[in-house]
């Protein structure tokens, strides 16, 4: 990170607990502008409650929350995402029946909602129709713009999710693992497009391929049973015995 | 521009032939007519919460009777009511209890907020049935019919039939107006988002609690109007306009027609109107023709099992089995 470059989020001593469990336990958390910062660890690590708890979706117990310099602790989830805060889910969240367009229109309507005017189309709206064009030009859907979304392959439902994030101009972007059940040739186009959305925004990564986690990331924390046991640049981390012998021991043998 | 014409086909068709309607009949058929039109106007109501939101409420009847009740409560007991005030102070009472209902079971999803609004539906028949507020199970009487008086002018008279049946057509595509533009609108779309996945739409930005609170209140007070007007057209209220069997012949108006599609709402109140009508008809029933319910439901199952999109999507359906039999003719 550089030095000076104020965290567009911050979490401090980030805790959540069910009943007796502890899922995220005092986790601290930076996410600067122009950086893919992973989250790894195991399955049941919390990376997912993790970006719950970041983006609002559930209650933080413990703990606080900063987004562009705001305490964000106590905000809802729409509050947060409408104050720059984009999240996608790890099982794909789209609307299956609209177009390609649409989708990415609806949530870019977020950022100006004028739920009284009654009467326009919202076809016509022209900066949510606008914010979805870019979104899709960005993303490298805009052939696809008039697809039925739910007719689109997996990689492409995928980065749809994103270009939807991308369409509400959000700071902050929480990935959980959008490379989930992709195949060689969508990986690596989801990860030219994560590289290519590093310019103005601050990117956490979820996720399971450790190729390309340490490929993309500038720097990774690493998680287990909730609690962050390194967070570094990627070769330090790798470098790390406490990482190896904890998680990626177990999966490079 | 294709697009357009083919979709305004059919309701400008239907509003032709209601329009003519009264220039060929009288009596039974035009007050019946009128009838399934407020009914109509009620299955609106409701697709916007169960088509276009995806809120299944089973206690839309509510809103209806509480309207109902409110222009014979209203009402004054000696002389007419102005339809100026008594029609927004009815609409009111409805959008107000809608207001009320919406805010707490909206907090619910699922099979849970079918049986909240369920609940509350059967109080409000509860407080009509069992006191003496709207003189209980009896019901009561409305002695004058509503007034339509602008400026020391009487402009039309309701009680005569055709006029009323103009004033019942003119509510119908208002309404059906008015949610066409809706649900095209920013607001509609995000209803059409929350029907669809409201998680993405909460992370996207939307606080979705108060958009389902307006789209339920807006509903409660069409209902109100649906309410309003069959309390003017019979003259008379009973606590059944409120219980869950009205409700629940509502909802399956909707189901009957198509759901998702306001013409679907329409055209499954004409479709479950008549085909009530038609099970009753002793000549060909005969003693058989009491029993109209058993046929009525089993007609129904029928048609949700052979027609999954409603009366609307027969088209097609048909269109699609077309496709199937014969690829090459549906393609040229």
């Amino acid at each position: 990170m550089a030095e000076g470059n104020a965290p567009l989020l911050r979490a401090r001593g980030a805790t959540r607990r069910f009943g007796g469990l502890t899922a995220v336990s005092d986790v601290a958390l930076d996410l600067a502008e122009g950086e893919i910062h992973a989250v790894i660890g195991t399955n049941g690590a919390g990376k997912s409650t993790l970006i719950n708890v970041l983006s609002g979706e559930i209650a933080i117990t413990a703990g606080s929350v900063e987004l562009l310099g705001q305490d964000v602790t106590r905000w809802s989830q729409p509050r947060r995402a409408r104050a720059g805060l984009g999240r996608s889910y790890q099982r794909t969240t789209i609307f299956p029946r609209f177009t390609v367009f649409e989708n990415c229109r609806l949530t870019a309507q977020a950022t100006r909602q004028m739920p009284w005017n009654w009467w326009t189309a919202a076809s016509a709206c022209p900066l949510s129709t606008t914010l979805a064009r870019e979104a899709l030009d960005r993303t490298g859907l805009a052939g696809l713009a008039d697809r039925t979304a739910g007719l689109l392959s997996h990689g492409e439902k995928r980065q749809l999710e994103i270009a939807m994030c991308v369409a509400t101009r959000p700071r902050v972007l929480l990935l959980d693992e959008p490379l989930a059940g992709m195949g060689a040739e969508e990986t690596e186009r989801m990860l030219s497009l994560l590289s290519g959305l590093k310019e103005g925004h601050a990117i956490l990564l979820v996720e399971h391929d450790m190729d390309a986690v340490f490929r993309v990331s500038d720097r990774i924390t690493v998680m287990v049973n909730g609690a962050v046991i390194a967070s570094d640049l990627p070769a330090v981390v790798r470098a790390d015995p406490e990482v190896q012998l904890a998680y990626l021991g177990e999966v490079h043998v | 521009m294709r697009a357009l014409a083919r979709r305004c086909t059919f309701p400008l068709v239907v509003i032709g032939l209601l329009l003519a309607f009264p220039l060929a009949t009288t009596g039974f058929y035009l007050e019946f007519t009128s009838k399934v039109m407020i009914l109509a106007i009620f299955a609106l109501s409701l697709e916007l919460l169960v088509g276009a939101t995806g809120l299944v409420s089973l206690g839309h009847a509510a809103f209806y009777g509480i309207a109902a009740y409110a222009t014979v409560l209203l009402s004054p007991k000696f002389g007419a009511a102005n339809l100026f005030w008594l029609l927004p102070a009815a609409i009111g009472c409805a959008a107000l209890y809608a207001l009320f209902v919406g805010a707490l079971s909206l907090r619910t999803r699922g099979v849970y907020f079918i049986m909240v609004t369920l609940a509350f539906a059967q109080m409000a028949y509860y407080v009509f049935h069992d006191t003496k507020l709207g003189g209980g199970t009896d019901g009561i009487y409305l002695n004058f019919k509503p007034e339509v008086v602008l400026l020391g002018a009487r402009l039309v008279d309701l009680g005569k039939p055709a006029v009323f049946y103009y004033f019942v057509l003119a509510c119908l595509i208002s309404v059906f107006a008015l949610l066409a533009v809706l649900l095209e609108s920013r607001f509609g779309r995000v209803l059409a988002g929350i029907r669809s996945n409201e998680q993405r739409m909460r992370a996207a930005g939307f606080a979705t609690f108060p958009y389902k609170w307006a789209a339920f209140t807006l509903a409660g007070a069409l209902a109100g109007l649906a309410g309003f007007l069959v309390a003017i057209k019979d003259g008379f209220v009973n606590p059944e306009m409120l219980s869950w069997h009205e409700s629940g012949a509502v909802l399956l108006m909707l189901i009957l027609g198509g759901m998702g599609r306001l013409s679907g709402a329409v055209l499954g109140a004409f479709a479950f109107a008549l085909l009530q009508l038609f099970f009753q008809w002793e000549v060909v029933f005969g003693n058989f023709s009491k029993h109209w319910p058993l046929l009525l439901g089993g007609t129904i199952i029928l048609c949700v099992a052979f027609m999954p999109n409603g009366l609307i999507g027969v088209p097609a359906q048909w269109r699609a089995w077309r496709a199937r039999r014969r690829p090459e003719a549906a393609r040229g």
